[in-house]
């Protein structure tokens, strides 16, 4: 099987691999933004427990 | 068994479990959806009626599983949090839903890209696809439910009723292409009888609906964290914890 064969796949590739890039889209965006989603609430705990602090 | 319970619901104890297992899922998540890719793409052969283009499955039947997964996973969390007022519950309800979001939205996509060669038509409004598109809708009022309400503690509850209450829409989603006249086609594996595939068409498929599920979990231990955190007023293990 060659390279060309392959990304044809019978005609569906047009349809199969925006539907392959689609799902490994969503599967990356979502670790992006489950870690982002961890920084900015360490972030944001750190700076009330500075706040705090610096009132009392 | 009881203090083992018991520590389940400690936020820290959570907390440093998840921050530990996270690799320990992330890692076999993405070796299990490699393996699968390679044998739906290349091992599995073409299928008789659809050719090349049911290949489609090993995206779309995973992502429509974790759609609907997910959902009950966030519901039965949101539950416990209602009934025994376990904070970390509700923090696993609200670290879900996004991901859940996500997955029914690749459902659906993949699934349009599949039913134009296939039926023709990029959507219907088919009992099917309609009531996948009102799990998304669910997701997404609950997640519009939360940030509406600025107080953790009420949002939390306010979420897990909708959360509870929009359960029933699982049942339809899985019995839609029994109960009315659909162009979906039936279930392929999760009949009760011998799924209607063969070995080497399924074994892929398992693979990858495997590798989504422990890469949900994955999310969720880091989602978790975010969302215990965000609940922690002045703990002194929070302290501790920021300041590594």
């Amino acid at each position: 099987m060659n390279v060309q064969t392959f990304l044809h796949m019978g005609g569906y590739g047009m349809y199969l691999w925006p539907a392959f890039c689609l799902t490994l889209f969503v599967l990356l965006f979502n670790i992006w933004s489950a870690r982002r989603a961890l920084k900015e609430a360490r972030a944001a705990a750190t700076r009330r427990l500075q706040m705090e602090d610096n009132r009392s | 068994m009881w203090t083992w319970f018991h520590r389940l619901g400690s936020p820290p104890h959570v907390y440093r479990i998840a921050a530990r297992l996270t690799p320990w899922l992330a890692w076999p998540a993405a070796a299990l959806i490699v393996i699968a890719l390679y044998g739906g793409l290349v091992m599995a052969p073409a299928d008789a009626q659809q050719g090349e283009g049911f290949r489609m499955l090993y995206v779309h039947a995973p992502s429509a599983w974790m759609s609907m997964f997910i959902y009950g996973n966030m519901a039965i969390a949101a539950a416990v949090g209602l009934i025994w007022r376990i904070k970390v519950a509700h923090a696993v309800a609200a670290a879900s839903a996004p991901v859940g979001a996500w997955f029914t939205f690749a459902a659906l996509a993949t699934g349009s890209l599949w039913g134009k060669p296939m039926w023709g038509t990029w959507w219907v409004w088919d009992a099917r696809l309609t009531s996948e598109l009102i799990l998304l809708f669910l997701y997404l009022g609950y997640m519009a439910l939360r940030t509406s309400i600025e107080e953790p503690q009420r949002a939390d509850r306010a979420s897990a009723v909708l959360a509870v209450v929009g359960v029933v829409n699982l049942p339809i989603i899985h019995y839609s292409v029994y109960w009315w006249n659909t162009l979906h086609q039936g279930a392929t594996i999760t009949k009760l009888d011998k799924p209607s595939i063969s070995g080497d068409m399924l074994w892929p498929l398992l693979v990858m609906i495997a590798g989504f599920t422990v890469y949900y979990a994955a999310v969720l231990c880091v989602r978790v964290r975010a969302e215990v955190i965000r609940r922690e007023r002045n703990a002194s293990w929070l302290r501790e914890e920021l300041a590594t």
